[in-house]
C-alpha cells in the first residue's frame, strides 16, 4: 500500500514539475533556446507572491493577478531588449546571458529577502486531504497543482493549434527566416512566446510558494527538474512534458520511499537511464 | 609550413614583446617562494588552479563547441578519488593525484557517452545533471564523511615535507606545474594534427566533417582529456584545502561559473584568453570580494555585458584590431 501511495503522490508531484517545465518547453519550441535562469524566475515569482501576501497584506487573489502580470510583462521586456539580441546560430551567448541572469537573480533575492527559507501560508490547503484508505490520501493542494498543470498544458495546446497567435508561433518555430517575409515580426513573436512562458512560470512559482519551503538558491534544482521533464517527454511535445513530469515525480517519490536521501538522485538516474534508452524522449515531435 | 619572419610587421614586433614579457613573468613566478608572502603564494596557487580549469573549459567550449556547465563533476571526482586513494591505500600524494585523474578519465567515458546524446544547450544542462548525480552519490558514501565531508589526515599532508615552509613550497610548485602545463598542453595540442582538426571544428563543424574530420571522435577525446586534467586540478585544490565536502567539491559556482567567466571575459577560443581572464578575475576579486552578493551580481553583469558588447572577449577584441599572437598556432603564408 505504501508503494501505491508513493506512486500516487509522485503522479501529483509530476503535475508541479510539468508546470515548471511547460514554460521551458514552450520557449525551446519557438526559439530553440534554453533559459538557464528559468528556475530562478520561478523562485522570483514565489518570492513576489510571498512579499505581496505576507509583506504587503494584499488579498491572495489580487496577489495572484499581480504576480502573473509582473512576470508576463517582465518576460516580454526581457526578451525584447536583452535575449533577442543574443539569439542566433552561436549557442554560447544565450547560455551565458541567462547564466549571468541566474547568478544576478539569486544574489539579488539573497540581498532583498536574506537566506532564510520562506513559504506561503496556504491555510487549510496545506493539510486538507481526501482520505481514500488508511494508507492512501490525496492532498487538496497536490490535486489542485495537478489540475492546474493539465489546464495550463491544455490551454497552451489550444493557443498553439487553434489561434492566429499559435499559428505565428508554430510558423516561427518551423522557420524563423521565412516568417518576416510574410509580414511577421520575429522580435515581437519571440517576446510574446517568452511572455506566455513567463505567465506559466508565474503560475508555477505561486504553487512552489504554497508547496514547499524555498530560498534564493532554490532555482537551479527547479531548472533541472523542468529540463528533465522536457527531455523525458520529448522535445516539442507539451503533453509529453506532462508525462515527463509525472515520470520524474514518481521516480522521486519511489526513491524517497527507499531512503529519504535517494529522492533527487532517483529522479536524475531515471532521467539518465531514459536518455540512454530513448534519446529523443517518449513523444518526440521534432 | 612556411616560416614567418617575425620582425616584418609592427604587430609581429608587439607579439614578440608580449611573449618576452610573459616569459619574464613566468620566470618571476618560478621564484615566487623567495619573494612572495604566504598569502600571496596562496593566491598564486589558486590562480594557477583556475588557469588550468579555464584552459580545459576553453579547450572544450572554445574549440569543440561543447558547452559544459558540469565540469564541477570532474573537480569533485578528482578531489574525492584523491582523498580515497591517499587515505585508504596509503599511496604517496604525488602518485595518488594522477591516479585519481586517470580514474576520473575512465569514469568520464560512460558519462560522456550519455551526455553526448544531448546536443547544444541540452548537452550543457545534461552535464550539470551528471555533476549533480556525483554530488548526491558522494553525500551517500559514509566512509568519506557523507554529506558533511571529511578532512585529510594530517600525516598525509605532512608526507609532502616536514616543515610548514617546505610543504608550502612543494604545494606551490605543484600548482605552478599544473598551471603552466595546462597552457603548454593546449598549445602543443593545437600545433599538432589534432589542432588542425580542432580549429576546423571551431570554425565550422559541418565543414570540418565534410573534409573528413571525425568530429564526434575528436570531441569525445577532448571531453575525456579535459575531464582528466580538470580532475588533476581538483585533486590538487582539495589537497590544498585539506577538507572536502560534496557541496564544495561539486560546486557549480566555484568550478564552472567562475571558470566560464574567466574564459569569456578573457576571450574564448584562444590560449591567451584564459590567461588574461585569470588576471582580470583575480584582480576584480581582490578589489570586490568584500562586497559579498554585489560582487557576484557584478560578475553576472560582466558576463552579460561581454556577450552584448563583444562576445570574443578582451583578447578577441584586441586581436580583431591588431594581429597579435603570443602562442602562435596558425600557419600563415606571407
Amino acid at each position: 500500500m505504501v508503494w501505491i501511495n508513493a506512486i500516487l503522490q509522485g503522479v501529483l508531484l509530476g503535475g508541479l514539475y510539468a508546470l515548471f517545465a511547460a514554460g521551458l518547453s514552450l520557449m525551446f519550441g519557438v526559439m530553440r533556446f534554453i533559459n538557464i535562469a528559468h528556475g530562478d524566475f520561478i523562485v522570483t515569482a514565489a518570492y513576489l507572491m510571498v512579499a505581496f501576501v505576507t509583506g504587503w497584506s494584499i488579498h491572495p487573489a489580487v496577489a495572484v493577478v499581480l504576480v502573473l502580470i509582473s512576470l508576463t510583462t517582465a518576460g516580454y521586456i526581457n526578451q525584447r531588449i536583452l535575449l533577442n539580441r543574443v539569439l542566433g546560430k552561436d549557442i554560447l551567448p544565450p547560455i551565458l546571458v541567462t547564466f549571468g541572469m541566474s547568478i544576478i537573480i539569486q544574489n539579488a533575492l539573497l540581498e532583498i529577502f536574506s537566506a532564510d527559507s520562506r513559504r506561503l501560508p496556504a491555510g487549510w490547503l496545506e493539510t486538507g486531504s481526501i482520505t481514500i484508505s488508511d494508507a492512501i490520501s490525496i492532498g487538496w493542494l497536490p490535486l489542485m497543482m495537478f489540475g492546474a498543470a493539465v489546464a495550463v498544458i491544455g490551454g497552451l495546446q489550444l493557443v498553439f493549434y487553434k489561434t492566429a497567435l499559435g499559428r505565428m508561433l508554430r510558423a516561427t518555430s518551423d522557420d524563423p527566416e521565412i516568417v518576416p517575409l510574410m509580414g511577421g515580426n520575429n522580435a515581437h513573436i519571440f517576446a510574446v512566446a517568452t511572455a506566455l512562458a513567463s505567465l506559466v512560470v508565474g503560475i508555477a512559482g505561486i504553487f512552489l510558494a504554497m508547496k514547499t519551503n524555498f530560498d534564493p538558491s532554490a532555482g537551479p534544482a527547479r531548472l533541472l527538474f523542468a529540463f528533465e521533464a522536457v527531455i523525458i517527454g520529448g522535445l516539442g511535445s507539451l503533453w509529453g512534458t506532462l508525462a515527463g513530469g509525472i515520470i520524474l515525480g514518481v521516480a522521486q517519490t519511489l526513491g524517497a520511499q527507499i531512503d529519504a536521501g535517494y529522492q533527487i538522485l532517483a529522479g536524475h538516474l531515471v532521467f539518465l537511464a531514459l536518455l540512454v534508452v530513448r534519446p529523443r524522449g517518449l513523444f518526440p515531435k521534432m | 609550413m612556411t616560416s614567418v619572419d617575425m620582425t616584418k610587421t609592427p604587430s609581429a614586433n608587439l607579439s614578440m614583446v608580449l611573449r618576452l614579457f610573459l616569459l619574464a613573468a613566468v620566470a618571476g613566478l618560478a621564484f615566487a617562494p623567495w619573494w612572495a608572502g604566504r598569502a600571496d603564494l596562496r593566491l598564486l596557487m589558486e590562480a594557477f588552479s583556475f588557469l588550468a580549469l579555464a584552459q580545459m573549459w576553453n579547450l572544450l567550449a572554445g574549440y569543440t563547441g561543447l558547452i559544459s556547465v558540469g565540469q564541477q563533476a570532474f573537480v569533485g571526482l578528482g578531489g574525492y578519488l584523491f582523498f580515497a586513494l591517499a587515505m585508504f591505500t596509503g599511496l604517496p600524494v604525488l602518485f595518488a593525484i594522477p591516479l585519481a585523474a586517470i580514474a576520473t578519465a575512465v569514469i568520464a567515458i560512460p558519462t560522456g557517452w550519455i551526455a553526448f546524446r544531448l546536443q547544444g544547450p541540452y548537452f550543457a544542462i545534461g552535464t550539470w545533471v551528471i555533476a549533480e548525480v556525483f554530488r548526491l552519490i558522494a553525500a551517500q558514501i559514509s566512509a568519506l564523511g557523507g554529506g558533511s565531508g571529511i578532512s585529510l589526515p594530517v600525516a598525509i599532508a605532512k608526507s609532502l615535507a616536514d616543515s610548514r615552509a617546505g610543504r608550502e613550497m612543494v604545494m606551490y610548485y605543484i600548482a605552478f606545474a599544473i598551471g603552466i602545463v595546462s597552457v603548454l598542453l593546449v598549445w602543443g595540442l593545437l600545433r599538432s594534427k589534432w589542432g588542425l582538426a580542432l580549429t576546423a571544428i571551431r570554425d565550422s563543424e559541418p565543414a570540418a566533417e565534410a573534409v573528413g574530420v571525425a568530429t564526434r571522435r575528436v570531441k569525445f577525446m577532448i571531453y575525456v582529456l579535459a575531464a582528466f586534467y580538470t580532475s588533476i586540478t581538483g585533486a590538487f585544490v582539495f589537497l590544498q584545502k585539506l577538507r572536502i565536502t560534496p557541496d564544495a567539491a561539486f560546486s557549480l559556482n566555484e568550478w564552472t561559473a567562475f571558470v566560464i567567466f574567466i574564459v569569456v571575459i578573457g576571450g574564448i577560443g584562444s590560449i591567451e584568453g584564459p590567461v588574461i581572464g585569470v588576471v582580470i578575475f583575480f584582480f576584480l576579486r581582490e578589489i570586490a570580494a568584500d562586497w559579498g552578493t554585489w560582487y557576484l551580481i557584478m560578475m553576472g553583469g560582466i558576463a552579460i555585458a561581454v556577450m552584448l558588447v563583444d562576445k570574443r572577449g578582451v583578447w578577441g577584441a584586441i586581436k580583431a584590431r591588431i594581429n597579435l599572437s603570443i602562442f602562435p598556432v596558425s600557419k600563415t603564408l606571407d
